[in-house]
């Protein structure tokens, strides 16, 4: 291998630089009119929260200046390290943080407040492209998948500990990226399904059709379908599935045309059961089919079936018993159930009320008046997007919209021409992260995800948040250029 | 396939924000600069009235100055000080409190802050004329607490504002609002705050109210907090305090067939004025700093030796037990044995004439014969512990559940406290002063008062409580359901005969009113200082209207001072009158000054 001294500026790829300079600054004038107010003219003056951005985003820039001069490799090798670092300062910080609204995730450091949570994920990402860059990785040994899987899950658990549900969940993301390095797509379909399972029981938990309940009827009529469908899709034979495939089709229709036409009253029949009779009496062929054909996936699907209904009946549970209040009144919101514009409806309420106001063309930089008057709440932060849709109206939210799928199908393309898994799946894991971030802080605030409190990258107030940003975004952009580096 | 997705999520974003945004027309309504003002309603709290119907408690409009600084235009800030009574540095620093955000995390500009609360009459006066010389200041009504009269001030209670606390235990309550910390304010808090109300209004950018928001109809109305009548009556509860002014102790009387407190005096005790409005803070610390702590509630909350009052509750032990008859006999053991005799050395007594001259012996040798009765307990503890629970029967040893907050328990051994602090080595002997109140034992005030009702009925009593009515609201039964005492009534006639022979010829002949057959105990509690002097009693002996308990400390033997209060309170609560053959007594009791010296 030689190294072929090259110039870093010319090689370094421009477009997506330019992209994040006007995200960073957009953001800036973003937080300057969500927090714009009488007392506080300039945009320079350091008390505001404006002007505190502006020393983060100088930091920042020097920060990636600086990640930029360091040698590529440098990355790979203490990729580990930095792991281990970050996943230790995580411990460290459960148990000195102080209570700041009810999570223990801020180093308190004089007038610097600092969230470690942040900041592990590029560590969680290097240490990712280092196992998988390892000699003949195979991803779907078990060895293999479980030690990703570990390093995933410990940073994830420990920001759990520290109460940051919402920073936790980003690092589900990494099943993006673990799908494009060839992770079976039948896990993201049974984490899908379960998604369902999940917001169907919920959305019809004490809705009766006669002596139906919906909440279990539902969700497993869907597990049905989905187990009789993936067996057609996997089998092996045709034969295989023909007969079933009558039985349960006709078992089916006849189910729903009860349902519609002779409703069976209260205290008679709970239709479900006879999804659940039909899924068991699948599972039971299934099981049968495989032994006779040595087919393991007969098995997996059957299984996939009996696991289905164990999920179904501790959703209630654990909606119940496991989520905090809060959690609950956040997914019934997001779901319709609940509708209450003075209580727990109230973000979502007020923050599309802020974005609907906006308009086609928007009321003009500091004109919001929602966001000016606090009436969004965490409006320079999680809620930034408010004051973009609020004051730049439905265009500005389209081109942040825009700005940020070209983003992350720019970092998609550089990944893709990388030459070493190692940045390859870097890439792919910034690419992830950002599209987490963006799809669940957007979501959130248009009312389409649950209200789940993590920034919009780039545009958020928060040096944390936007030195993890740019460090994790900076990192691949140095991997980008070694790769002209390298022969 | 990842890409795919990626894009699919951004047009299902895009397509949201375009119905949002362009298409959606009620989010139209709002694009004409409109935002929310959820404003909050409060209830008027509830009023407090007597057992007459006489109004103690009730609420007087106050203001609050509120400003918004986005409003405000240059003034003549000397004026302004002048006009509302304040000094210009304070101006200055209040200015800057209200725009830190570290003291005030919900400030903005476009809102309304509190500038100064409760604006006395004159200056809220004279600010409303000169008003418009101060844009941006605006004044809001509040209410605030009014009593009637002085008295009362520890069954009242105070309001004040919540802290982080209430904040933290109920969500009801936000910065700023007021509870109720003490007394039947604090006690009935629920009933009396009411529910406050929101009304959603509309506002454009500069601030100005537009209307309401979908008509009203999201709005919720306050509802006002409910009215209490006491069982206090407030004559007999001023009478009472005026008489043990500059005297440390504590009356309590309740109706017997009712169990409602009449008056419940602690003394010392506070103008409850004092805890109102802006002068709050500076009233609240001279009253906590006073060395004779005016804020303590003696009546629910201290706890002393019972004295002789006690002796009653043994006699009717060892009548339930079978361990003597009403004709038994114990002789006196002189003045060398201890508890010593106070004056009938070498006489012999049935329970009658003991409970009548206080007799230590009669009752210290009744709990040693009952304690080393071992035909009909097998050991000490079970004794010990049959004796504890007819204590407990008769309202000692646990909170009796009164409607105010901080009552005490008082104690009443069991054999285990005594296993346990002389190493199981204790015999009746050891125990022996339990007998006439002296010793572990320790009971409060209102307990001792309950003991009296509790005979007066001859064995029940009612939960005491000073709450006699909830606006459209039962009282709690536990307040309206009869308790038993573990004693059968027919063991209470010469208890009661015992009591009546004291105020006619025993230690409590200054109880001994021409027309009203009072019967009474007295009690000198021993103390490291001067004894306590202590009477209880109730009225008439047949039908009792009244029972009553006095306790002075320091105030020597029984009949000193708690017999001739209790002589006066009596009559006061029968007659509503003083006859005039007693009016010396009167002067002398209110201009008696015992107070003793504090360290």
């Amino acid at each position: 291998m030689f190294h072929r001294k090259i110039n870093i500026w010319q090689k370094v790829d421009w477009i997506t630089i330019l992209i994040y300079m006007i995200m960073v600054i957009s953001g800036w004038f973003s937080i300057y009119g969500a927090s714009y107010d009488y007392d506080q003219s300039s945009i320079f003056d350091f008390s505001g929260r404006a002007g505190q951005q502006m020393v983060w985003i100088i930091t920042a820039l020097a920060l990636a200046f600086i990640i930029l001069l360091v040698e590529a490799e440098w990355y790979e090798i203490f990729a580990n390290w930095i792991y281990i670092l970050m996943i230790l300062l995580l411990i460290v910080t459960i148990f000195v943080a102080p209570d700041i609204k009810g999570s223990r995730s801020w180093l308190v450091m004089g007038p610097v407040r600092l969230q470690p949570a942040e900041f592990t994920k590029f560590a969680t990402a290097l240490a990712i492209a280092k196992i998988m860059n390892g000699y003949k990785f195979q991803l779907f040994t078990f060895e293999n998948f479980a030690k990703v899987l570990g390093l995933i899950f410990l940073p994830f658990l420990l920001i759990l500990m520290q109460k940051e549900t919402g920073s936790a969940l980003v690092y589900l993301a990494f099943f993006i990226l673990l799908y494009r390095e060839g992770m079976t797509g039948s896990i993201l379909m049974v984490g899908f399904s379960m998604v369902v399972y999940f917001v169907l029981s919920i959305k019809f938990n004490d809705i009766m059709w006669g002596g139906t309940s919906a909440g279990i009827f539902l969700p497993s009529f869907f597990a049905a379908l989905l187990t009789v469908f993936t067996t057609n899709y996997y089998r092996k034979e045709r034969k295989d599935t023909y007969y079933m495939n009558i039985a349960f089709s006709v078992i089916m229709t006849l189910t729903v045309i009860v349902l519609i036409f002779f409703l069976p009253p209260k205290g008679s029949f709970d239709l479900a059961w006879v999804n659940i009779i039909s899924i068991v009496l699948i599972f039971g062929y299934l099981v049968f089919l495989s032994i006779k054909n040595r087919y393991k996936k007969y098995l997996l699907i059957g299984l996939f079936g009996l696991f289905s209904l164990g999920f179904i009946y501790s959703v209630d549970y654990v909606f119940d018993n496991i989520l905090e209040p809060h959690h609950q009144v956040r997914i019934e919101v997001s779901l319709g159930m609940v509708d209450d514009p003075a209580g727990a409806g109230y973000n979502v309420n007020q923050s599309k009320i802020a974005i609907g106001s906006g308009g086609f063309a928007g009321k003009g930089f500091l004109q919001g008046t929602q966001t000016k008057l606090k009436y969004v709440p965490e409006q320079d932060t999680d809620f930034i997007f408010c004051t973009i849709g609020e004051e730049q109206g439905f265009l500005g939210s389209l081109g942040v919209t825009v700005l940020f799928v070209v983003l992350i199908l720019r970092i998609i393309h550089l990944a893709e021409r990388q030459k070493t898994t190692f940045s390859r799946v870097y890439g792919y894991a910034v690419a992830s992260i950002l599209f987490f971030h963006f799809a669940i802080n957007i979501g959130m605030v248009i009312g389409i995800t649950p209200v789940i409190g993590i920034p919009l990258p780039f545009f958020s107030y928060g040096g944390s948040s936007l030195w993890s940003f740019t460090i994790l975004l900076f990192i691949f952009l140095r991997l980008d250029v070694s790769r002209a580096e390298k022969f | 396939m990842i890409i795919a997705f990626i894009v699919v999520v951004a047009i299902i974003y895009i397509m949201q924000l375009f119905s949002l945004q362009v298409i959606k027309q009620d989010y139209k309504a709002s694009a004409d600069n409109n935002a929310f003002l959820y404003q909050t309603i409060h209830p008027a709290r509830g009023t407090i009235y007597d057992r007459n119907g006489e109004l103690l408690v009730f609420n007087q409009p106050a203001y609050d100055l509120m400003v918004v600084f986005k409003e405000t235009q240059p003034f003549d800030t000397t004026e302004f000080c002048r006009i509302l009574k304040i000094d210009p540095d304070y101006f200055k620093k209040r200015q800057q409190d209200i725009k830190n955000r570290g003291l005030n995390p919900g400030y903005s500009s476009y809102t309304p802050q509190v500038f100064l609360t409760q604006l006395g009459f004159e200056e809220y006066g004279l600010f409303q004329e000169n008003s418009y010389k101060f844009p941006g200041f605006y004044t809001q009504r509040r209410t605030i607490r009014e009593y009637k009269r002085p008295n009362a001030a520890h069954i009242l209670g105070y309001i004040a504002e919540v802290d982080k606390k209430d904040i933290a235990e109920d969500d009801y309550y936000v910065r700023g609002d007021y509870i109720g910390k003490s007394g039947i304010e604090n006690f009935h808090e629920k009933y009396l705050r009411g529910e406050k109300g929101i009304e959603i209004l509309l506002r454009d950018s500069k601030g100005r109210i537009k209307g309401k928001y979908n008509n009203g109809d999201n709005d919720r109305e306050s509802v006002p907090g409910k009215n209490l009548k006491l069982s206090i009556d407030i004559e007999l509860q001023a009478y009472g305090e005026e008489l043990m002014q500059n005297k440390l102790g504590s009356i309590i009387m309740i109706e017997p067939s009712t169990g409602e407190i009449l008056c419940m005096v602690s003394s010392p005790t506070y103008d409850p004025a004092i805890l109102v409005g802006r002068e709050f803070g500076n009233g609240y610390i001279s009253l906590a700093n006073n060395p004779y702590k005016p804020l303590f509630n003696r009546a629910l909350t201290g706890t002393y030796p019972p004295g002789s009052t006690f002796k009653t509750t043994q006699g009717l032990i060892f009548l339930e037990e079978g361990i003597i008859q009403p004709s038994t006999i114990y002789s006196c053991w002189g003045k060398s044995a201890k508890p010593n005799c106070h004056d009938a050395a070498g006489r012999t007594f049935t329970l009658v004439p003991a409970v009548a001259t206080s007799c230590n012996a009669f009752f210290s040798k009744g709990l040693i014969s009952m304690l080393e009765n071992r035909k009909k307990y097998k050991s000490f503890q079970e004794a010990m512990n049959k004796w504890r629970d007819h204590m407990v029967g008769q309202g000692f040893g646990y909170k009796l559940g009164i409607d105010l907050p901080g009552e005490s328990r008082g104690m009443i051994p069991n054999s285990e406290y005594y296993d346990k602090n002389y190493n199981s080595r204790w015999n009746a002997y050891t125990v022996i002063s339990i007998a006439i109140g002296q010793g572990e034992v320790t009971a409060t005030p209102l307990q001792i008062g309950n003991l009296a009702a509790s005979i007066a009925n001859r064995g029940f009593f009612y939960t005491p409580h000073v709450v006699k009515e909830i606006a459209d609201t039962p009282l709690d039964t536990l307040y309206t359901e009869k308790r038993g005492t573990s004693i059968a009534p027919e063991h209470y006639i010469p208890i009661v005969e015992g009591m009546r022979a004291a105020v006619l010829g025993g230690t409590c002949r200054g109880a001994n009113i021409p027309d009203v057959v009072v019967c009474g105990k007295t009690g000198t509690a021993q103390n490291k200082g001067k004894d306590h002097s202590i009477f209880m009693g109730f009225a008439p002996m047949e039908e009792p209207k009244v029972s009553i308990y006095v306790y002075v400390e320091n105030g020597g033997f029984g009949a000193t001072y708690a017999v001739p209060i209790s002589r006066l309170m009596i009559q006061k609560y029968l007659k509503r009158e003083i006859p005039a053959a007693d009016k010396d007594l009167e002067n002398r009791m209110k201009n008696a000054v015992i107070l003793r010296n504090v360290p």
